[in-house]
């Protein structure tokens, strides 16, 4: 099958200090990756960068999603492409309903594939159905973007979103993080259920506790800006095993897993 | 909601949309002010010698005044021999219904997207269209005369209705109150006067769209809204102008007065030129509105959106008189490119249980400056009066201004203050996460100022909010890098 998205020998700034030095990624659609890896690793900013975030700059390397330069599409015209990114720290926006703002985003990504916007009963049912998906209450859907939301209110309505949004490469920046264990099966039984051949994830998370209920295909262990190693979801289970400590300890692994 | 995406590319060009000047033959008055000119303007309008007088009075005591300074505004000096104190369209005879009214002239309204037909057939909307300074069409007099209320111009209040008049005039903004206000009295041309008798509810928004056409024509409406005891009216006031590189000064006074138990809801949406993006030309602002809760439990509500002028100058007040009376002040200004706003309110208690409220919202870009200035004050009497002052400024970009001068007066042991304010910049974080979910950043800027105002907007009547919302997106237009 083709690529979906394509990482080539990614190196990324912020400020001046470099970030990512040289990440190789590749992902097909239906494939769920792990990127696991301690703090400081270049996690957040690798879907930072995916997603076309300005404050990061990319210095070397490419990057194709579908075939297509990814780099030099703006931010919005990579989600309306149908690329996802459930941020790590959700914005709040004051004032602007939940819904109309989903709606807005939606009817911007069905323009962009030439079709026509969804009506509002249609849309209210769809959304509706999602909020379901992720045992999302319904006054939170008609409440301000984020406005008050608790932290794990918050990661919910990301995945929620998605939901509503479904695209095609889902990017999921540290969603495990702050939420407790009930939380954390509702958002991953809202992946799970959105997983399809169509569609691939790309899993950022600091835990193994996460991969337990989102079982990978791939995981990957990005250190220092590298993917030092990668393998199936037992990986995973030895990293938590072992800590990160044991990876960073063994360093020929890693030129074999960039060669990939 | 938003400005849809159409909306705003039709102005991605940032060119005043409503920049046209319609050719019409205009009965104008020399530039230059002196008694002569005022009795030229009170003899055209057929005036009663009283009002002759008043103006008079008025003009001698503006010799005595100086421009005030204490603005945070800054403008070059503005020479008052230099202007047209009078212009109104030619008339025929008297229209007598609107297919008598100068075809160009309606052509202007169609393009401002108020033909009067279409007013009357929606039926919601009464309009007492004001072209230049004069009334020339007033729509559904007839079905509000039924009910005994007043709503007409100025000019035929003063002569249908002089008792009335001159009850009112001036019994909230007195001829020596100010500056512009003074100025305003001696010269006023026409605007509007609207009576509600007792115990009556006006069915209907009552709605007045001024427009400023013939070049270099200061404007000075006057408008003056009498709700009897027990009564309500909502009145909503629109304004668009044409496109100048001269400055044109507009200083006018509106006076409201609530009766016991009476209902005064006045809505603005301001949008007169604000001036090119290099701060040239635009309208200066100017003006007077209060309003007066003379009776026990009434209340007066301003609601403004002020979007256009390069020059904006205005704080509608509210004087609480009576006992239980209210108060309330909502407001979104911005301030664009290079555009000046210093507004706010002042909310003077001086009846017992008096209360108000003050919700503004400014919203500063590009070189924008924007300033909030308000004033409560409690007198000895105003025993448990109460106010809840909120104050939030939206800074876009940083090369604007935010500023905010709370005055608060008090003198009455028992009376309750809250005052809370915010300043917030429209952060890099947000318009990410809009762009991230495929939202352009225009269209982002657009939700999150809404956003930001929706305790506002949420107070104008629905077709006005919707207005309102497209203005502020296309008033933002380009704010952004």
């Amino acid at each position: 099958m083709k690529a979906m998205l394509e990482i080539k020998n990614l190196h990324a700034k912020a400020g001046c200090v470099e970030i990512l030095k040289g990440i190789n990624l590749t992902m097909k659609p239906g494939e769920v990756h792990a990127i696991m890896g301690p703090n400081g690793s270049g996690k957040s900013t690798l879907s930072n960068v995916l997603a076309g975030r300005e404050t990061y700059v990319v210095t070397e390397g490419e990057v194709l999603y579908e075939g297509r330069n990814l780099l030099e599409m703006s931010p919005e015209d990579r989600a309306r492409k149908g690329i996802f990114l459930a941020f790590q720290y959700p914005v709040e926006i004051p004032g602007v309903n939940n819904t109309y703002f989903l709606k807005a985003a939606m009817n911007a990504i069905r323009k962009h594939r030439g079709e026509e916007e969804l009506d509002a009963m249609e849309f209210l049912k769809l959304v509706r159905e999602r909020a379901k998906l992720v045992e999302m209450d319904e006054s939170l859907i008609n409440r301000p973007v984020n406005e008050g939301f608790s932290g794990g209110e918050k990661k919910r309505n990301e995945i929620f979103q998605m939901a509503v949004l479904e695209p095609k490469l889902a990017i999921l920046d540290e969603t495990d993080s702050g939420l407790d264990i009930d939380a954390l099966k509702i958002v991953a039984n809202g992946v799970n259920s959105l997983r399809s051949e169509e569609r691939a994830f790309l899993v950022i998370t600091h835990y193994q506790r996460l991969l337990d209920y989102i079982v990978p295909d791939f995981v990957h262990v990005l250190s220092e800006g590298r993917i030092v190693r990668s393998g199936g979801k037992e990986l995973a289970l030895e990293l938590e095993e072992k800590g990160y400590g044991w990876i960073e300890k063994e360093p020929a692994p890693s030129r074999a897993a960039e060669a990939v | 909601m938003s400005a849809s995406t159409d909306n705003l590319k039709e102005l991605v060009n940032r060119e005043y949309k409503y920049g046209f000047v319609t050719d019409i033959e205009t009965d104008t008055v020399p530039p230059g002010l002196n008694e002569d000119v005022i009795r030229l303007i009170s003899a055209k309008k057929g005036e009663p010698e009283w009002l002759l007088e008043w103006r008079l009075k008025a003009y001698r005591h503006w010799l005595t005044m100086s421009e005030p300074t204490w603005p945070n505004v800054h403008y070059p000096p503005i020479d008052y021999q230099d202007i047209i104190y009078y212009s109104a369209p030619k008339k025929k005879e008297g229209p007598k219904s609107l297919d008598e009214i100068d075809p160009e002239l309606r052509a202007t309204y169609a393009k401002l997207g108020i033909s009067l037909e279409e007013q009357e057939r929606l039926a919601g909307v009464a309009v007492d269209a004001v072209f230049d300074s004069v009334s020339v069409a007033t729509t559904f007099k007839k079905k509000l005369s039924e009910m005994g209320i007043i709503f007409s111009s100025f000019s035929e209040a003063v002569k249908d209705h002089p008792e009335l008049v001159r009850k009112y005039l001036g019994s909230v903004v007195p001829y020596s109150d100010n500056f512009f206000a003074t100025l305003n009295s001696a010269v006023f041309s026409d605007g509007s006067f609207v009576y509600v008798p007792k115990g009556v509810r006006c069915p209907m928004e009552l709605s007045t769209y001024f427009r400023i056409n013939a070049s270099a024509t200061g404007q000075f409406e006057r408008t003056l809204i009498v709700a009897d005891e027990g009564s309500y009216v909502s009145y909503l006031e629109g304004c668009t102008a044409p496109m100048r590189d001269e400055n044109q000064l507009h200083a006018a006074v509106v006076e409201l007065v609530a009766l016991d138990s009476a209902e005064i809801k006045y809505s603005t949406i301001q949008n007169w030129y604000p001036g090119d993006k290099n701060g040239k030309g635009g309208i200066y602002n100017f003006v007077t509105k209060r309003g007066k809760c003379a009776g026990v439990n009434s209340k007066i509500s301003w609601t403004q959106v002020e979007t256009g002028s390069a020059i904006t100058w205005k704080y509608p007040s509210c004087v609480l008189v009576g006992e239980n009376s209210v108060g309330e002040f909502y407001s979104v200004a911005l301030a664009n490119n290079y555009q000046q706003a210093d507004t706010g309110t002042k909310m003077i208690h001086i009846g017992r249980n008096t209360r108000s409220t003050i919700i503004s919202k400014g919203i500063s870009a590009g070189h924008g400056q924007n300033t909030y200035r308000g004033l409560v004050k409690v007198q000895k009497g105003a025993v448990g009066a109460r106010n809840f002052s909120q104050c939030d400024s939206l800074l876009i970009g940083d090369k604007c201004g935010a500023h905010t001068f709370p005055y608060i007066e008090v003198k009455n042991p028992t009376a309750q203050m809250e005052h809370e304010a915010t300043t917030s910049k429209i952060g890099e974080d947000q318009l990410f996460y809009c762009n991230q979910r495929g939202i352009s950043t225009e269209d982002a800027m657009t939700m999150i100022v809404n956003g930001f105002c929706k305790q506002v907007l949420k107070k104008l009547p629905m077709e006005f909010a919707v207005e309102a919302q497209k203005l502020l997106g296309i008033s933002l237009e380009g704010s952004v890098g």
